[in-house]
């Protein structure tokens, strides 16, 4: 059975269709990326995911969890699924040891000697064991998300959602955060993420899909996609992302 | 006739006493009640957000000496007869809940939305979401306005020496009307007054600006 699957789902915000009717499946331990405009839905589609985005019709489902607005089933999933915004939005009240700890200690009851232990090993993880006492205020971007990653980890989640992760980034930033996704893809972390990162997505992820007016436009293996675009759109998309 | 002596003086600041007394159970009382109506003002239940809002409108629109008047002389019709510290404590508490409910509500709001999406897809229940993530954060944005109000409630108080209960202000009066010596008397009282609130007026400009300082972004 496929870690994510989704199958025919329809969005709309009032008369505006974002998704008319998106179907993806991912299987364990691949890495699959969006790519697309902006406002081609695939932000919306990865939301929808982990039950940000309610969709009107459709079905999804997610390390065996069916997706719905039922707030009981909507937590279960989380703990299953996690998710790093574009805007880290780590809790800035809490330290960054705290930040990592505070999910695991409430939601799933971990003692607090072994979310201590836990939050150690997944701020290793990301490189940043020193920052274990620092406020995210005094965090670069770059460290920011880096322990976003780590506070996802830290709940031990079948599935990673990355929406634009890199996006609010300097380029001299994005690369330690990149590092940090390549480890996790190579070491069997079920990823779907949506990014401008072109080079990224065609070197790590297995797949890419390319979305366009919130359709798939065209999809496959991300090495050949990217080496022969069938569509106009893609290719033109392509040909500007090689531009920049 | 006296004169405005030590033993007036003295009286003045025992009544000081019962001002900042009737200042913190308005205060407490107020809060508990304020702090109910500013979440359901925030509720998803479209119900507890109307009741929430009608309350803070009406008690917003009126002036506190009615809810003062009705609660004190109002009451008694029906023969229910509330001693004037009770029916004092009451309105006040009541006036403090719909402003407080307000600012709360207000710094609640202020606390970025994508925090609470980070908090519900980490598997937090909205309870946890509350007490763990927003509320912190609503309390340190909150604090220098609601020290702000809280100076207008020591000063507000005087409202209630109109149904006969003696606190700073009413004691003033007495001491007044006995020895005729105004400026004298009317001058210790606006010092005690001052007194006790301009330390808190200096708090809340100093919590304004250690949040501004500390504020990310």
């Amino acid at each position: 059975m496929p870690a994510v699957l989704i199958e025919d789902v329809h969005k709309s915000y009032g008369p505006l269709e974002v998704l008319k009717g998106v179907s993806l499946s991912v299987e364990t331990g691949q890495v699959v990326a969006l790519i697309g405009r902006s406002g081609s839905g695939k932000s919306t589609m990865l939301r929808c995911i982990n039950g940000l985005e309610a969709f009107q019709s459709g079905r999804i489902e997610v390390a065996g969890h069916v997706v719905d607005q039922d707030p009981k089933r909507l937590r279960d999933l989380r703990k299953d699924v996690g998710i790093v915004f574009q805007s880290y939005n780590l809790f800035p009240h809490l330290t960054v040891g705290q930040n990592i700890m505070l999910s695991p200690r409430i939601t799933k009851k971990v003692p607090q000697a072994e979310a201590l232990a836990l939050a150690k090993e997944v701020l290793a993880q990301v490189g940043l064991s020193e920052k274990f006492d620092s406020y995210p205020d005094n965090l670069s971007g770059g460290q920011q998300q880096r322990v976003a990653i780590a506070r996802s980890l830290a709940m031990k989640p079948k599935v990673m959602l990355f929406d634009e992760v890199t996006s609010a980034l300097d380029p001299e930033l994005t690369g330690e955060v990149l590092l940090v996704m390549e480890k996790l893809a190579k070491g069997g972390m079920t990823m779907i993420l949506v990014t401008h990162e072109m080079a990224f997505a065609r070197n790590v992820a297995n797949n890419t899909i390319f979305m366009h007016q919130g359709k798939i436009w065209e999809e496959g293996p991300s090495k050949e996609l990217f080496a022969n675009p069938r569509t106009p759109e893609l290719q033109g998309f392509v040909k500007a992302g090689a531009r920049e | 006739m006296t004169t405005f002596g030590w033993p007036e003086a003295l009286f003045l600041l025992r009544a000081a006493g019962w001002t900042l007394l009737l200042t913190a159970i308005a205060f407490l009382i107020g809060s508990l009640i304020g702090g109910v109506f500013a979440i359901m003002r925030l509720s998803r239940i479209k119900l507890l957000r109307r009741i929430a809002a009608t309350y803070i409108l009406v008690i917003q629109s009126i002036p506190v000496l009615m809810v003062l008047f009705m609660s004190y002389y109002g009451l008694s019709l029906f023969g229910v007869e509330l001693p004037p510290f009770l029916a004092a404590s009451a309105s006040l508490a009541i006036y403090v809940s719909a402003y407080l409910a307000e600012i709360w509500r207000g710094s609640i709001e202020s606390v970025p939305f994508q925090q609470w999406e980070a908090s519900a897809s980490l598997a937090h229940s909205p309870a946890q979401t509350y007490r763990y993530v927003i509320l912190p954060q609503a309390i340190r944005i909150s604090l220098p306005p609601t020290v702000g109000f809280l100076v207008q409630l020591v000063k507000n108080t005087s409202i209630v020496s109109v149904v006969g209960f003696v606190e700073l202000a009413r004691a003033g009066q007495l001491v007044n009307n006995a020895t005729f010596d105004s400026f004298r008397v009317f001058g210790l009282v606006a010092l005690i007054y001052f007194a006790i609130c301009f330390p808190l007026s200096r708090l809340s400009r100093h919590l304004e600006k250690v949040m501004n300082a500390s504020r990310p972004h």
